[in-house]
């Protein structure tokens, strides 16, 4: 017990607090945008002390009730989880902001949905607190509760006014979701069938003992469940198809998010559970192949908000190629990589809403002369754009090169093919990128866009302030990122060989007597 | 510790039936198999448990071996986000009845158009283009429903 160990839980009770509140405060604007600014602003000062704390002095510990982990649920803050806690409070925040800078008009007809209804807030603080819930989580059965509690929330999101595309594009996501989580949860009783635990110290303590086979089929298991939600491919499918047709702020949040929470557990039962495992090969192979079928998705794509959702299926294999290398250089550049892409992939999908809000559409066959019209627009889509496809010095050229400098590290020669893969996958991100770019921002527009944006219930709806200053503030984060890449790759590098020696967080959950012998 | 075969038989048929109904492109009967499927899984936890035993309760009992109360936590906790979800699942299936008038789910709009591109071999984006390929494929995709309808 040190001194920060209270903090632990409140990453999760103060946006669930926060969401009751708003939920209460349903007809009062101001009252919901003040709490859930205050409590996104608290988390992210609790995740910043939780991450000084635990690169002090080792994970933070809380067990939950004082009941010991051989029966109830621990809480742990290591590096890694405070790092992801951090990442994802800052870009909903970012969202948060640019949903507040839409204006509430909850009850307009007119604006097509695009503004948040009065559910919006408590909906987004329940999201938030199912993500930093399975970020903290020390327990399986945990995570699983974690997750659901996040897809309930995204269910309500993803499906905001009910329109009919928005309620198709929620079926599809709704049962995908459902069944990958109905997958997890089978993996977790043959856990406990063949463990007698759902901790994730005492599994890794307890599952070197059963044999090898039982422990193939629940890797396996483990592996489906958690690729589903992380949309690797063969598992991939289902996400350009329900991510586009959601509002602005809902899929930056997601894109941000959503995929990456399914990282975070792959990255946690991969070095915690399956230390130096089998399936690497496997996960190497998934990974190339997500990689390889996602840009190529991307390339082919008219609408700029399904082009993005191909890339962030792509780069979903990036990370995967990190996780599956195993080594501490692999795992230290695919968390560099996962806080680089939470921030990017967001701030894209932010930038879209706002072409969405000048041109009128997101296809790029419709649009044309966007950079004529709005200039801001363009160095505002240019300079994440080019952070994705990784031109140095952006941060994602920096995650990139860690990655494929990991791979070389390896020396097989299929991690030689997942480095010429990822080099490929790169170009034919600049390619798809520059192809939306030369249609949507060059040229001539049909339609004679005027900038001030086109007509919405009768009056122009142009770039306000307080849409352009989130989407900055995000766009320099992103730039900071390459600023600190330094510092943050030191502390990434940090929580990858704590990752993978694992004794820190055993000690630190088990005691020194019970990770004895390991 | 040896399972109980008759869970075990018990929660794969669940879990065959409800595989079965969830391929379904009526969203109702695929919430049908996606309720086997859950129930199939909460017996898995019940075959987890190991043999049934006294109640683990304190001061109950006549101190024989208790059962394990741990996967029955798991699963009350299970069941009770099952029901949450279900309930989101009929509120979205009757507003898709509202819109649409049918529990059948389309294919996504954007992939159907790239699929129909593909099969024309058209790789162009132009309008005039697209709008005759439409057509066509408008033609083809009226056939296809109609016999998927009969």
């Amino acid at each position: 017990m040190t001194a920060f160990t209270w903090l632990v839980p409140m990453v999760v009770v103060l946006p669930l607090v926060g969401a009751g509140v708003t939920l209460a405060a349903a007809g009062r604007t101001q009252v919901q945008r003040a709490v859930s600014l205050t409590v996104l602003t608290l988390v992210l000062v609790t995740a910043g002390v939780l991450l000084y704390a635990a690169d002090r002095e080792g994970p933070q510990v809380v067990a939950v009730g004082g009941w010991a982990p051989t029966e109830g649920i621990v809480l742990v803050v290591d590096r890694l989880a405070a790092l992801m806690v951090i990442v994802s409070v800052v870009v909903t925040m970012g969202v948060l902001l640019y949903s507040i800078g839409q204006g509430r008009s909850s009850f307009d007809r007119e604006d097509d949905g695009q503004s948040p209804l009065p559910v919006f807030h408590p909906t987004l603080l329940v999201l938030i607190a199912g993500v930093a819930t399975t970020f903290v989580s020390g327990d399986l059965f945990h995570i699983y509760v974690g997750f659901e509690m996040l897809l309930a929330a995204s269910f309500v999101l993803l499906t905001l006014g009910g329109t009919a595309s928005r309620v198709q594009a929620g079926i599809t996501y709704v049962f995908v979701s459902l069944l990958s989580s109905l997958v997890f949860l089978a993996a977790i009783a043959l856990v406990y069938a063949a463990t007698g635990t759902v901790n994730l110290a005492l599994l890794a303590t307890r599952i070197q003992e059963i044999p090898h086979s039982t422990t193939v089929v629940l890797h396996l298991l483990l592996l489906v469940g958690f690729c589903t939600k992380a949309a690797v491919f063969p598992m991939s499918g289902w996400l350009p198809d329900s991510y586009p047709t959601a509002p602005a702020p809902v899929t930056a949040v997601f894109a941000g998010l959503l995929t990456k929470v399914g990282i975070y557990a792959l990255i946690r039962t991969e070095t915690l559970l399956f230390p130096g495992n089998s399936l690497n090969t496997l996960l190497l192979w998934a990974a190339l192949a997500t990689m390889v079928v996602g840009i190529l998705g991307a390339v082919v794509q008219d609408d700029i908000k399904r082009m993005l959702s191909f890339t962030l299926v792509s780069h979903i294999g990036f990370l995967v190629f990190g996780i599956a290398l195993g080594s501490q250089a692999g795992l230290s550049a695919a968390i560099f990589y996962t806080m680089h892409h939470i921030t990017i992939q967001t701030t894209l999908f932010l930038v879209t809403g706002l072409v969405e809000r000048v041109g009128g559409t997101t296809a790029a066959s419709r649009l044309g002369g966007l950079a004529r019209v709005s200039p801001l627009l363009a160095l505002l889509f240019f300079v994440p754009a080019l952070n994705l496809a990784g031109i140095p010095p952006f941060s994602g050229f920096l995650g990139k090169v860690g990655l494929i400098q990991a791979g070389v590290d390896e020396g097989t020669w299929l991690a030689y093919l997942l480095v010429a893969g990822s080099v490929v996958t790169s170009l034919l991100t600049l390619y798809a990128i520059a192809r939306v770019w030369g249609r949507a921002f060059w040229g001539q527009s049909e339609e004679g866009l005027t900038g001030a944006g086109p007509l919405r219930g009768g009056h122009h709806v142009a770039l306000s302030t307080g849409l352009v200053v989130p989407t900055v503030a995000l766009v320099a984060v992103g730039l900071g990122l390459t600023v600190v890449a330094g510092p943050l790759f030191e502390v990434t590098s940090r929580a990858a060989l704590d990752l993978l020696v694992r004794t820190p967080y055993l000690f630190a959950v088990l005691g020194p007597e019970l990770g004895v012998g390991l | 510790m040896s399972p109980n075969i008759t869970y075990v038989v018990v929660a794969a048929v669940l879990v065959g039936c409800g595989v079965y109904l969830l391929l379904s492109r009526s969203v109702i009967r695929a919430l049908v198999g996606f309720l086997l499927m859950s129930n199939g899984v909460n017996v898995l936890f019940l075959v987890a448990s190991g043999p049934a035993g006294e109640v683990p309760i304190l001061g109950e009992g006549d101190g024989g071996p208790i059962a394990d109360p741990v996967p029955q936590a798991l699963v009350l906790t299970a069941i009770v986000i099952t029901l949450a979800m279900t309930a989101f699942v009929l509120a979205l299936a009757h507003r898709a009845w509202q819109l649409g008038g049918t529990d059948l789910l389309d294919d996504d709009p954007e992939s159907a158009r790239i699929h129909r591109k593909a099969e024309a071999n058209d790789t162009s984006d132009d309008e005039t283009v697209q709008e005759a390929v439409d057509s066509i494929a408008a033609g083809f995709a009226d056939e296809e429903t109609g016999e998927e309808r009969r």
